[in-house]
């Protein structure tokens, strides 16, 4: 059938009427529907598209036309089409919660000051530039930037008196704020910089578990003391620190720097009238400068700056008479052939601090983490000898998340190494805080169990040495994760490098 | 107080780009935070990327460029004038000229509402007899076709400007530059859509003869209009002056009538001619797009500006153009998505043509549509949609146009100079709010919806502006 109407004084947005025809058409199950306002234009309109009835010839331009071709009678078809015609729309809510898209649109939300950016590297740079274009601080947690990108960042950070914290930067704490893999410290009066993330959370946990506190934990990304970067964020945090007043101590962390740093770094440091504490990691350096204070590890960076603020630690270097005495337990439990130490560590520079506290103490010690030749491993997935292995390496992390992040991917080594002959001590390190796993000492519990009723098995003693990188304040607790390790026999260290050193006590009679 | 200092002062707010896991962080700490619904920048094209990051050197230059272009663009006062034959006031323009819209296209390309177009003009110029007569004298040779844009003129649809056609003639007394378009036919079968029967001629000298001398003395005694400021009071009625005209042609009627009546015409002549403005809802629509274009050639060589002075298409290619350059930089033009006249497929429709796009290149039109509630339908129905689009084109803009104001927005400004820099950073497009023609000649108009350029336009313009720039301080 087809058929018209027009119904008078029934004035509809033309756009509405477009809008409306298809669904409704559909609706309806129309082979065809016009709706127009009664001009002569739309009239030509339906004619040429085969709908006109005479009944339209009456239509004004304020009367709506409606022309419908329909393969079964339809009744009441005006009243359905129009029924459908004004029902009101569904409102959208997605206006409810706003979604930010630029960085743009989020400054112009929020004042925010600093930039956190994690998206892949190709683009980071890019993304940071604009933070620093609208005046913000940036977070670079990102790698695989360019040294050339790296370059141009800090440079025009200086220029606007911004902070770059990055590329591959894991940890700052600003204001008491932890970012990225940070844990929660007390705030006080000693302030960092550091080229390492765990290298910083290190240094900042032993501080708080000792009473110390902070007032700013800067990072400036593992590459910035190197002759390319010239330790451009370094310099800078160095004055920003030296400028707030809140900072009475200064430490700095890093691996060593290359030559042409150092002595920018050492110029820096002879006109600064705080104390410094320098921790160059598993470096020694000789020259004496005034009121800066010269350390190799991470325990004795937080030993140094807590002296500095007048706050005494034990000896945590030194093995005490209580200690030996659960060393000892462990110690003539081994079997002959056990000699060797496994290192199975999350954190790299917590590695390489290992490294260097027990390489005195061992014969043909070697890590990924190592710079020297002879300490190299061959093959980080092969276990010979007293190994210090990073798991956070890429040759372990290809596709997977971070060991800091997933420290499941160590439960097989663990295992392997279990069941290796010559192991004696297994070394293990937890991080806390944010960023980190919700629980890593609880999933690996069992795995540290199933290790030594393996070894059991085959008639040997395996000694769990373990260290926790945290704070009572992190959300994981530090006594619930150190309590438990300890239930399940695996000695409790209150420094990595002290760690290392009971390591070091357990194999020393054997070795 | 320096920066970092101060950081040390306040509480950190954060903006999160990248992995969402730090969310749960800045909230166990109390830390506000905005994260970010982040995406590759240029699209993840990287060679797009390189291009953005190598121009980071010329910032400064560029950033108080692209600002200049906007003060220039928003400085512009353009009153309507004249109503003049073409042939006497457009520059360099001679008896076999004809211009049409978007970038210049050799005759055997053009697409078919073009064509149609131009037979029509051909005859109505009397240079033809018939249809066949005129594509033979197009395709001979013999005629000179131009792009509009090269002549200070911009044309809706087809956009067909030939040496006879009465145009509104458009001058900015605070930069000195004129423009010019044609005068708005109406709607249906209409030349700028490829229709060229016999009515369309037959109206075409009615402008001509009857309109034209009716409307250029009104405009004499009236001592030009301001165009700017109907446009201003038009966005505060729905209208975006695109694709909605009704309140700025009432308004304008509103002006124009009294000087109509107050010239020595006959009566006839003149209640014909306000009949005719009366009957035409877009017939504002061929007076904001001179004035947009008027508006945009004040930042017309301004070095190292990034900023778009111009955006059309010819039925077959999009071509923008830059502050800092006079080159086109074209791409195969989209087909617009939106709403079909009854009886009509998106296979009828031609792709995305004409000049109008001018008035989104300078911050009305789609750029405008949160503040023309009536139209919404074309992007689905929903006010807030409109809404979204006029905040997001503020991504892509060096600037805001402070007289362009939208009320439902809280008298949010327009956002005006597109950044060919910030379109393929955020890989959003400009949005373009407009009409259809059918892919056959002198159908007419099937549809109406939204289109965006392509964003290849926005590519090869970066690639030619990065050579430049290098081979400059080579």
């Amino acid at each position: 059938m087809k058929e018209a109407a027009v119904l008078k004084n029934s004035y509809y947005d033309s756009v509405t009427l477009m809008s409306t025809t298809v669904q409704i058409k559909k609706d309806l199950n129309l082979d065809d529907l016009v709706m127009f306002m009664g001009t002569e234009m739309n009239k030509e309109m339906i004619q040429s598209v085969g709908l006109y009835q005479p009944i339209l010839d009456s239509a004004q331009p304020n009367d709506l036309m409606l022309a419908i071709s329909s393969s079964e009678t339809i009744d009441d078809w005006v009243n359905k089409v129009i029924e459908r015609l004004t029902s009101k729309k569904k409102k959208d809510t997605s206006g409810e919660n706003r979604r930010y898209h630029t960085l743009h649109q989020a400054k112009e939300a929020m004042d925010a000051n600093i930039a956190v950016i994690s998206v892949p590297g190709i683009y980071a740079a890019h993304e940071a530039y604009k933070a620093l274009d609208l005046n913000m601080h940036v977070m670079l947690f990102s790698d695989n930037v360019s040294v050339e990108d790296e370059i141009g960042l800090k440079d025009y950070a200086l220029k606007k008196d911004l902070l770059v914290m990055g590329p591959d930067c894991g940890t700052a704490i600003i204001n008491g704020k932890g970012l990225c893999f940070a844990n929660q410290v007390k705030r006080g009066s000693i302030g960092l910089v550091a080229a390492s993330g765990t290298g910083l959370q290190e240094v900042t946990v032993i501080i708080d578990r000792f009473g110390g506190g902070i007032t700013q934990a800067i990072g400036v990304g593992g590459r910035d003391l190197s002759e390319a970067i010239g330790g451009r964020m370094m310099l800078k945090g160095i004055d920003a620190l030296d400028q707030d007043e809140s900072t009475q101590v200064i430490v700095l962390i890093s691996k060593p720097p290359h030559q042409t740093v150092m002595e920018k770094m050492k110029a820096r440091l002879k006109t600064i009238t705080k104390p410094v504490v320098l921790c160059l990691l598993d470096a020694h350096d000789d020259e004496v400068i005034k009121n800066v204070y010269p350390t190799s590890t991470l325990t004795g960076a937080a030993v140094e700056a807590l002296r500095l603020i007048g706050i005494q630690t034990p000896d945590l270097l030194t093995i005490s008479p209580e200690l030996n005495r659960e060393i000892n337990l462990h110690r003539n439990q081994f079997s002959p052939d056990q000699k060797a130490i496994k290192g199975l560590f999350c954190g790299g520079t917590l590695t390489a601090e290992a490294l260097s506290i027990l390489r005195p103490y061992t014969q043909g010690l070697t890590s990924n983490v190592a710079k020297k030749k002879e300490e190299k491993m061959s093959n980080p997935l092969i276990s010979k000898g007293h190994n210090l292995v990073d798991l956070g390496d890429d040759i372990f992390t290809q596709g997977k998340p971070h060991p800091m992040i997933e420290p499941t991917i160590r439960l097989s080594r663990l295992l392997e190494e279990a069941k290796n002959k010559e192991t004696a001590v297994i070394l293990l390190d937890f991080e806390l805080g944010l960023g980190s796993h919700d629980d890593p000492v609880g999933v690996t519990l069992d795995g540290i169990k199933e290790a030594q009723q393996l070894a059991k098995k085959q008639g040997r003693h395996l000694a769990f040495v373990g260290y926790v990188c945290g704070t009572e304040q992190d959300a994981q607790g530090l006594k619930y994760a150190e309590d438990r390790l300890r239930d399940s026999n695996v000695i409790v260290a209150k420094t990595n490098a002290q760690a290392a050193m009971i390591a070091a006590e357990l194999i020393k009679e054997v070795a | 107080m320096m920066s970092i200092q101060k950081l040390f002062q306040e509480n950190i707010q954060v903006v999160n780009i990248g992995s969402p896991s730090f969310k749960y962080d800045y909230e166990k700490q109390d830390v506000p935070y905005i994260h970010l619904e982040w995406a590759p920048p240029a699209s993840g094209n990287l060679l797009i990327l390189n291009q953005l990051n190598q121009l980071r050197t010329y910032k400064d230059q560029i950033d108080a460029a692209n600002e200049k272009a906007v003060q220039k663009i928003k400085s512009a006062e353009g009153r309507l004038i004249a109503v003049k034959k073409a042939f006497d006031v457009i520059p360099n323009m001679s008896k076999n000229t004809i211009l049409h819209a978007g970038p210049p296209i050799a005759f055997k390309d053009m697409a078919g509402p073009m064509k149609g177009a131009i037979i029509g003009a051909l005859i109505y110029e009397g240079l033809a007899r018939n249809e066949k007569e005129a594509l033979n004298l197009a395709e001979s040779g013999a005629i000179e076709f131009d792009s509009a844009h090269h002549h200070d003129a911009v044309g809706p649809m087809a956009g067909i400007i030939s040496p006879s056609m009465p145009v509104h003639v458009i001058y900015d007394i605070v930069n000195r530059y004129y423009s010019y378009c044609t005068i708005n036919e109406g709607l249906g079968k209409v030349l700028r859509y490829g229709a060229n029967s016999e009515d369309v001629i037959k109206r075409l000298k009615w402008i001509e003869h009857t309109f034209a001398p009716v409307m250029n003395d009104a405009l004499i005694l009236s001592g030009g209009l301001d165009i700017k400021s109907i446009i201003t009071q038009a966005l505060h009625m729905g209208d975006e002056c695109h694709n909605r005209n009704k309140a700025s042609s009432a308004l304008f009627l509103r002006d124009i009538a009294p000087f109509i009546l107050q010239t020595s015409h006959d009566q006839t002549a003149k209640k014909e001619v306000l009949e005719f403005i009366k009957h035409n809802e877009h017939y504002f629509l061929n007076l904001s797009m001179p004035y947009c274009k008027v508006a945009l050639d004040a930042a017309k060589n301004i070095p190292y500006s990034t900023v778009v002075i111009a955006m059309a298409r010819n039925g077959v290619d999009f071509g923008i153009r830059l502050a800092s350059s006079n080159r086109w930089y074209t791409a195969p033009a989209n087909y617009v998505k939106g709403l079909m006249f009854p009886g009509f497929t998106e296979n009828d429709a031609a792709p995305d043509i004409g000049d109008s796009a001018i008035t989104e290149t300078c911050g009305i039109g789609g750029f405008a549509m949160g503040g023309a509630p009536a139209i919404v339908q074309f992007v689905g129905g929903v006010v807030e949609q409109a809404f979204q689009y006029s905040k997001a084109m503020h991504e892509i803009t060096a600037g805001k146009h402070q007289v362009f104001t939208l009320p439902p927005l809280d008298f949010m400004p327009t956002a005006v100079g597109i950044d060919v820099l910030k379109v393929l950073e955020t890989g959003t497009l400009p949005i373009i709010n407009t009409g259809m023609a059918h892919k056959e000649a002198g159908v007419g108009q099937v549809g109406a919806g939204l289109v965006n350029p392509p964003m290849a336009c926005f590519e090869q313009a970066l690639l030619d502006l990065t050579k430049h720039l290098k081979e400059e301080h080579a």
